[in-house]
């Protein structure tokens, strides 16, 4: 691929899924408007939900989920010793994510709970960089296309990779949405990071955070604003605990 | 100007006439607060019924009618090793119902900075030219300081102003659009009368302010107090969420980006509204950030707000709609900040030495 004199190199890629639904990878296949110039970029080394052919001379590995069994472990590390570039990508690879539930009981209560006496090997979620270095993050309960396909886009061309700082009410004002919080809701919004284009408070669903907390977030001020308008607490640590994304800001 | 008296009904006809044949926007209810207060926004609106003629205010401006949060600004083409630019500034013609006097004073601020300033800008120009104003007097609500900012009447930009004088509308035309579509309709000139009823109206929505704050010398004040504690008091309590800067009328900072499409062969250069409460509006190459506390970015704000920068001559570009009040989850708003920072020179006029004396 050449422009303007420079050359580009397809990102030699490869994807693989851990404790997941396997939904951010399908957000792959997304967007089906720039799909073909999309995929055009990469040369796909390993990605079992599009292709059967398997090759391990990847640079970028793509890792969805969270980590949750032993033998998880070393797959993850020797894709670390391969890969140039490691992606957490989606929620549950970079905070745990919906997965993280279950820390909140034993891991026999809880094997017991989904799968009775039936015996299986379980620990609790770590997130991803809890196992392995990870170069760069891209969070979302799914991944947004559109910022992956300019993440990938960047990688290709490099450029610098960012993700918004700014909390999603940025983006809930440019949708002229009516603030959750004058609904009566808790909605994470005003912490979150942006770059999701405010999709769930659109819909009026208070935001559960699933990208992570914004760069330097003022939970004090947070935590003032749900007290003083006198909304429950509980209803709070709930939504805060839901991805496991606030674990460090956790009251 | 020219001056013409409508009945309601007359000027629904005609509002209807105007909005069924053109792209239109006016006040419309969108939700029910949860301490049963309705909440407007400036909505799409294709008939007359669709208008909330008495909404109290619209949570967001209509700003960005003129400055769109996201806007293309110019595309490339790559081909053969060369490149193009094509740049377009065409705007649609809009037609925005239901403006109230500060919202016009905000665009009139807009403006100064964006059209008389030293880098006009034509985007700007062209939705300003291209959109068909119809401003609508109220009687204030509680937390509007627009009297404060002088910006509760308004002598100019828009095409018409509507004046609640009973059962008519006191219309100020302002221009030959608007001259050319009410030929359609039942007008008169106003008489005697009428001229009284609007001189009452006028005094009326004057006398209802509840809402005052003291900005004389207020620009010298924000100078003096650059380093007072104020600031870090008000900003330890902000979300830097940039909601004030979002839902304001004036507030016109932006960052812009660009990118590459994904087949690589064009991209584009966009605009996007920034505010300067968000984290990273300081930062520069290098990672460097010169207003790294939450504090100095509110400070600024302020600055920009109530002092004015040299761009626009030093004018205060803030016209006391109090949307950034209202919409702050953290309770950051004008009047209590202001009052502060007046506070705050108050105490320091009190405990330095007093005034030489006369000789």
């Amino acid at each position: 691929m050449n422009q303007q004199g420079l050359r580009f190199e397809k990102l030699k890629i490869a994807s693989f899924d851990f404790t997941c639904c396997e939904g951010c990878q399908l957000q792959l296949a997304n967007r089906e408007s720039t799909l073909a110039d999309f995929l055009r970029l990469l040369d796909i080394r390993n990605f079992r939900e599009i292709s059967s052919e398997r090759h391990d001379d990847y640079d970028i590995a793509l890792i969805e989920g969270s980590i949750s069994r032993s033998d998880e472990v070393p797959r993850l590390q020797a894709i670390r010793r391969q890969a140039k570039v490691l992606v957490a990508f989606g929620t549950c690879a970079c905070f745990g994510g919906v997965n993280s539930l279950k820390n909140r009981v034993s891991s026999e209560a809880a094997v017991r709970e989904v799968y009775g006496e039936m015996k299986v090997e379980t620990m609790p979620v770590r997130r991803v960089s809890e196992v392995v270095k990870v170069d760069l993050s891209i969070p979302g309960c799914p991944v947004a296309k559109e910022e992956v396909e300019r993440i990938i886009v960047s990688l290709v061309t490099g450029a610098q990779v960012a993700l918004p700082k700014y909390p999603v009410c940025v983006e809930c004002k440019a949708a002229l949405n009516t603030c959750l919080f004058e609904l009566g809701e808790i909605c994470l919004g005003p912490i979150t990071r942006a770059g999701c284009h405010a999709v769930c408070t659109t819909g009026k669903t208070p935001c559960l955070g699933c990208r992570g907390p914004a760069e330097e977030i003022n939970m004090e001020a947070f935590l003032h604003l749900v007290r003083e308008r006198g909304l429950s607490l509980g209803d709070l640590q709930e939504k805060l605990a839901f991805y496991n994304s606030f674990e460090a800001f956790t009251p | 100007m020219i001056y013409k008296i409508i009945s309601k009904n007359e000027f629904k006809r005609f509002i209807d006439a105007l909005v069924r044949s053109n792209s239109s926007f006016g006040p419309r209810l969108v939700d029910t607060d949860s301490r049963g207060e309705a909440v407007y926004q400036f909505q799409p609106v294709s008939s007359v019924d669709e208008i909330a003629f008495d909404y109290t205010r619209t949570t967001s401006s209509a700003k960005h009618f003129f400055l769109p949060f996201r806007e293309e600004l110019s595309r490339f083409h790559f081909h053969d090793g060369d490149w193009d630019q094509s740049v377009s500034y065409e705007a649609n013609p809009v037609v925005i119902i239901g403006l109230r006097a500060c919202d016009i004073s905000a665009l009139n601020i807009l403006d100064d900075v964006l059209l008389n300033g030293h880098f006009p800008s034509a985007y700007y120009l062209a939705k300003r030219k291209n959109t068909f104003v119809i401003g609508m007097d109220h009687l204030p609500l509680p937390d509007c300081f627009c009297k404060s900012m002088n910006h509760h009447t308004v002598p100019t930009g828009f095409n018409l102003f509507c004046s609640d004088i009973g059962d008519e509308y006191y219309l100020a035309i302002n221009s030959s659009k608007a001259f050319n579509f009410l030929r359609e309709f039942e007008t008169r000139d106003p008489q005697y009368d009428e001229n009284c009823r609007l001189a009452e109206r006028r005094k009326l929505i004057s006398s209802s302010f509840r809402t005052e704050i003291d900005v004389t010398g207020l620009p010298a004040i924000l100078d003096i107090e650059f380093d007072s504690p104020v600031w870090k008091k008000w900003g330890d309590k902000c979300l830097s969420c940039g909601t004030c800067a979002m839902v304001c009328p004036t507030c016109y900072c932006y960052s812009v980006e660009e990118s590459f499409a994904p087949d690589l062969n064009s991209s584009t250069r966009q605009k996007r509204l920034y505010s300067c409460n968000l984290v990273d509006f300081a930062a520069v190459a290098g990672g460097h950030n010169f207003r790294p506390k939450n504090g100095d970015r509110l400070k600024y704000r302020y600055y920009h707000q109530h002092r004015g920068f040299a761009e626009n001559a030093n004018q205060q570009i803030c016209v006391g709609c109090n949307r950034c009040g209202r919409a702050c989850l953290a309770g950051i708003n004008p009047k209590d900040v202001i009052n502060d920072l007046r506070q705050e020179k108050d105490t320091c006029m009190t405990s330095v030495s007093s005034s030489p004396r006369r000789s």
